[in-house]
């Protein structure tokens, strides 16, 4: 189901649904993902983690493990240079190169369970977790802060000694990074206006985007101080620069090949393995492999923020609100750097409220250090606010489509940092919605419901740059920088495709190496479709009108008098027989050598992403368990440009959701030692936990993009546990305002709700 | 002139005024000349010649790549906003 | 350590002789002694299926497996899901209906997939969710996925009629 709103623009090649480049190697298993890589005389790394959530290391005695037969070399962060408080900026979020090298390896102090400690490169991976074993680590174990509650309470236990905030001063010890404030109108005055005024608490679970690949990394350090490291990443220019900061060696003397890789979702936009494969590598004079192991991915790669939040909003009798109070702290993790910010600007960002005040803490607590997670900050932030709004719709005697479209935010709406937006496809999102067949089904049977939610992500453009080739037999490649994360490579073979007037099977895409292509920051923010696509765009222009020059030379006219129109060069005037670019291709050497367009672009203006989504449920009263029945997601695409693969990103963004709103969760001991590191216990939806989901694609093109694309990536999981909490409650009448909603939560809810009404009855 | 929206939790360096007029062409002037009219919000805005790390600038609306090189109009309504990552989603 | 031990299989139709370690899981032994890397690692516990591979018509998880078990049994590996140049159904379906996207899943789905439709070539959706319920995908939701796996099962269908 398509609902598109403005299609102005007709498109031959954008919109269709070939098959993929790179997928024959996917069906076939030849693709090369980063452990797939193996060199001669290569060695494996492992790494020894802190069996303790908060200690100081004494000391770390590693003769033992050296004298192990095939162990080959053993560092810990005496290896690596000692970095000052410094910002890197790669593209993404600044990351403090310190924290970033202290998290790599533990230097004096370890901040959670799985925090690294040393590593060890052998001949073969079963030895060098012998050698993990023969290292000898003194620990002092202090007491752990593992909730924002803890970490900020007077007396917590400090977890970095040097850090502190603007508030507090330069005096004062604390556990609170950051606080960022957003204020607009007068809340005060904006509850006087209140009918109806809901004032909840709610906390959510540190989760993991649960990539199926785990981190890899292969270095390979040359005698002549040149190093090549073959990684999974989301972003290969990144892992240049972070791992020639944490290294000390000069970014240009890294280069990095981007693997395939299986999986993101944004925990793969930082470094873990990587710097160490190539200090390992150095040490050794081998190629050296590091995989983790899935109990490493959880205990110690980057999962995204649980922490509370008190959400409080009123509206007027007819459904309009009229202000919102929001208070919000996240997990950091061991390092500051929650996305706390951007969850404060998501939280209401999909509405017009007059009246707002938002204040949010970045917390850091013994626990490992958080990275990005599709639309990061966003979902657990809809978890509360579009739960209060649901109840407010309720209080109003409104249909749950409606409070959304009576207050959704449009055109010149201010957004929570104050801009106004420009056109957006809030409004349409939530229509689509109502309009399903989902939404106009009816709902029967006992304890069923239905709940929507909206949610928003901004997405982001900043710097991609791309190469088209034109070859000699008329067909081209498109050379970028960009990973291919899921699909991109046919997304951008096909906005080239478009302008040069080709199939999208005639031209080949291709993600090259950071010493092949110019700089692209991460694939991430949901910007590779919209900037990388904006460049091959660009590029692909730039071929074009050296065409034109080409064809101008032949026909002895001037460029500005050739015509390009779907692959055909032509010019008015006798004796101009209009060729296609196989025609000219032939040509190339003779007019002025081979065609290579090129573009570097730093997008500043990108359109922001919304997306609604209906989800029905039957809850079992007797265990508390939630089973989806069906799902229903409509999210603005501005223009998809490969449909099948935007409904991918839809339904994909829609399960993660499902799996936040019911299962997932960190499960921590109170010596904050992680117990459920591993897929089992940590439980991510299966096949068996969900129906399809229905997709409704909005197009609502983003102004100032040439296509009209907007980034798909990441809106599509921030709707899903409010949804769900909100289904809930229409089919048992509990709130639920801690996830995961799972069946002890629930079933605890609907007793206590049935005790609640048995006393009530009792003293009738 | 241009007009700056303060941040909220730097509005104690403003007495609470939430809206500024200032000069300049660009946003390096703006700041210049917010720093002038109230000392101390250079200092929380710019660091060794460039916006902070963190902080990003929105100038009509349209979010800004050049950091204080970007132009502003007579007419230019400025924010200055938690940055969002390029990557780190 | 323990001596090595060859062991005598069949995979992917053709005689193989392997030296492995006890200790080898037959994972390790596909991916890192016969250079076999189509089978993916993601958890080594049995949780994630990225390692499905079908022994003697049944679908397992190779990590779960030793090497040295593997000694005298029919392997079926991904890189043999194809005849020569002519995929599979289930491959070109799975293309066809965008059933993947970042792919690491995708092997061991469609060894999965495989097996259950070398038992049962028409499952139902629910038949299929049962079979597929091993195999954790993070990118797709299953809905794609799921339907590739009908298309297959309809095209083997067709051609069998």
């Amino acid at each position: 189901m398509a609902a598109t709103t403005e299609g102005t623009h007709q498109f031959r090649v954008i919109g269709t649904r070939p098959i993929r480049h790179d997928g024959i190697e996917k069906v076939t298993g030849a693709a090369k993902y980063g452990a797939d890589y193996s060199f001669p005389g290569m060695l494996y790394g492992k790494v020894l983690r802190s069996p303790h959530a908060h200690a100081i290391i004494k000391s770390i005695k590693t003769d033992k493990a050296r004298a192990l037969p095939g162990v080959k070399a053993v560092v810990t962060s005496a290896d690596l240079p000692e970095l000052a408080d410094q910002i890197a900026q790669g593209g993404e979020l600044p990351i403090n190169v310190h924290h970033l090298s202290c998290n790599i390896l533990a230097r004096g102090k370890v901040l959670y369970d799985g925090h690294a400690v040393a590593a060890v490169a052998a001949t073969s991976p079963h030895i060098a977790e012998e050698a993990l074993r023969l290292i000898e680590v003194e620990y002092e174990v202090l007491p752990p802060a593992m909730t924002v509650e803890d970490a900020m309470a007077p007396g917590a236990p400090i977890l970095l000694a040097d850090l502190r905030n603007k508030e507090d001063g330069p005096d004062k010890q604390t556990n609170v990074a950051a606080h960022i404030q957003f204020k607009r109108g007068d809340v005060k005055e904006g509850f006087k206006q209140a009918d109806f005024v809901i004032e909840r608490t709610f906390k959510t679970a540190m989760v993991h985007q649960g990539y199926i690949e785990p981190h890899n990394a292969v270095g390979i350090y040359n005698s002549d101080g040149h190093a090549t490291i073959y990684c999974s990443t989301q972003g290969s220019f990144v892992v240049r620069s972070l791992s020639a900061a944490v290294l000390g060696i000069p970014e240009g003397k890294i280069r990095v090949v981007p693997a395939e890789i299986g999986g993101g979702f944004g925990g793969k936009t930082t470094i873990y393995l990587e710097p160490l494969s190539v200090l390992l590598s150095q040490k050794t004079g081998h190629p050296v492999k590091l995989t983790m192991n899935r109990a490493e991915v959880l205990r110690a790669s980057g999962p995204t923020s649980g922490g509370t939040i008190r959400c409080k909003m009123g509206a007027t009798k007819d459904g309009k609100i009229v202000a919102a109070e929001i208070w919000m702290a996240y997990e950091a993790g061991g390092f500051p750097g929650s996305p706390v910010p951007m969850g404060a600007m998501c939280i209401v960002a999909a509405y017009n409220i007059p009246n707002l005040h938002i204040d949010a803490y970045d917390v850091v607590v013994n626990r490992p250090k958080t990275a990005a997670y599709r639309a990061p900050g966003a979902a657990n932030a809809a978890f509360a606010s579009e739960t209060i709004i649901d109840e407010l719709a309720e209080k109003c005697g409104i249909d749950q489509c409606d409070i959304r479209i009576l207050n959704g935010a449009h055109e010149g709406t201010p957004q929570t940092a104050g801009p106004p937006y420009k056109r957006i496809g809030m409004i349409e999102t939530v229509e689509a919605i109502k309009n399903s067949p989902h939404y106009k089904s009816k709902l029967e049977g006992k304890n069923r419901g239905r709940g929507v939610a909206t949610g928003f992500w901004f997405n982001v453009g900043f710097q991609s740059s791309a190469m088209v080739n034109i070859h000699s037999d008329g067909t081209a490649s498109v050379v970028i920088g960009s990973v291919d994360i899921g699909g991109q490579r046919a997304s951008m073979a096909m906005v080239a495709a478009e302008v040069l007037g080709l199939d999208a099977g005639d031209v080949r895409p291709l993600v090259a190496d950071t010493d092949s292509v110019g700089y692209n920051d991460v694939t991430g923010g949901s910007r590779t479709t919209v900037a990388t696509g904006l460049a091959v765009y660009e590029a692909a222009q730039d071929a074009v009108r050296q065409l034109k020059e080409r064809a101008a030379k032949l026909w002895e006219k001037k460029p500005e008098e050739i015509e390009f129109n779907n692959g055909r060069l032509s010019a008015a005037g006798n004796g101009v027989k209009p060729m296609s670019i196989k025609e000219i291709a032939p040509r190339f050497a003779r007019t002025g050598g081979p065609i290579t367009g090129r573009a570097q672009v730093n997008v500043r203006n990108v359109g922001p992403g919304f997306a609604s989504t209906c989800i029905d449920v039957e809850v079992d009263p007797e265990t508390g368990k939630v089973q989806i029945l069906r799902a229903t997601i409509a999210q603005d695409a501005g223009k998809a440009v490969h449909p099948a693969y935007v409904e991918g990103q839809m339904q994909g963004g829609t399960a993660q959701g499902i799996g936040w709103a019911l299962n997932e969760e960190y499960f921590y001991d109170a010596k904050g030692i992680l117990r459920n590191a591993g897929l089992l216990d940590y439980r991510m939806p299966t096949c068996l936990d969900l129906p399809m989901i229905e997709t409704c694609i909005v197009e609502v093109p983003a102004p100032g993009h040439p296509i009209g694309s907007r980034g798909v990536g990441e809106a599509s999981i921030v709707p899903p546990p409010a949804a769900v909490a909100n289904a809930i409650a229409h089919a048992v009448g509990v709130r639920m305002t801690e996830l995961p909603m799972s069946p002890g939560r629930v079933l605890k809810a609907i007793l206590h709700k049935q005790g609640a009404a048995q006393a009530a009855a009792a003293a009738d | 002139m241009p007009t700056v929206i303060v941040p909220a939790l730097l509005r104690k360096l403003t007495n609470g005024q939430e809206r500024v007029a200032v000069r300049g062409s660009t946003v390096r002037q703006v700041v210049e000349d917010l720093d002038r009219q109230f000392p101390g919000m250079k200092a929380q805005l710019v660091e060794e010649g460039e916006l902070k790390p963190g902080i990003a600038v929105s100038v009509d609306g349209e979010m800004g790549v050049g950091g204080l090189l970007d132009p502003v109009k007579e007419t230019s309504e400025v924010y200055f906003l938690p940055a969002i990552g390029g990557g780190l989603q | 350590m323990d001596k090595k031990t060859v062991v005598e299989t069949t995979i992917n139709g053709e005689q193989i002789e392997f030296l492995c370690e006890p200790r080898q899981s037959l994972l390790e032994v596909l991916r890192d002694e016969l250079g076999m890397t189509g089978s993916k690692e993601g958890c080594l516990t049995g949780d994630c299926g990225a390692c499905t591979v079908i022994i003697d018509g049944r679908a397992t998880c190779s990590c779960l497996m030793l090497g040295v078990e593997a000694q005298g049994h029919k392997i079926e590996t991904i890189e043999g899901l194809a005849n020569g140049a002519q995929l599979h159904p289930l491959q070109q379906k799975f293309l066809e209906n965008a059933s993947l996207q970042c792919g690491i899943c995708t092997p061991g789905i469609l060894m999965s997939a495989k097996a259950l439709l070398d038992h049962n070539p028409t499952p139902s959706e629910a038949e299929i969710r049962y079979a597929l319920a091993g195999n954790l995908c993070r990118c797709t939701g299953y809905d794609k996925i799921v339907r590739g796996v009908l298309d297959a099962a309809k095209a083997v269908a067709s051609k069998a009629a």
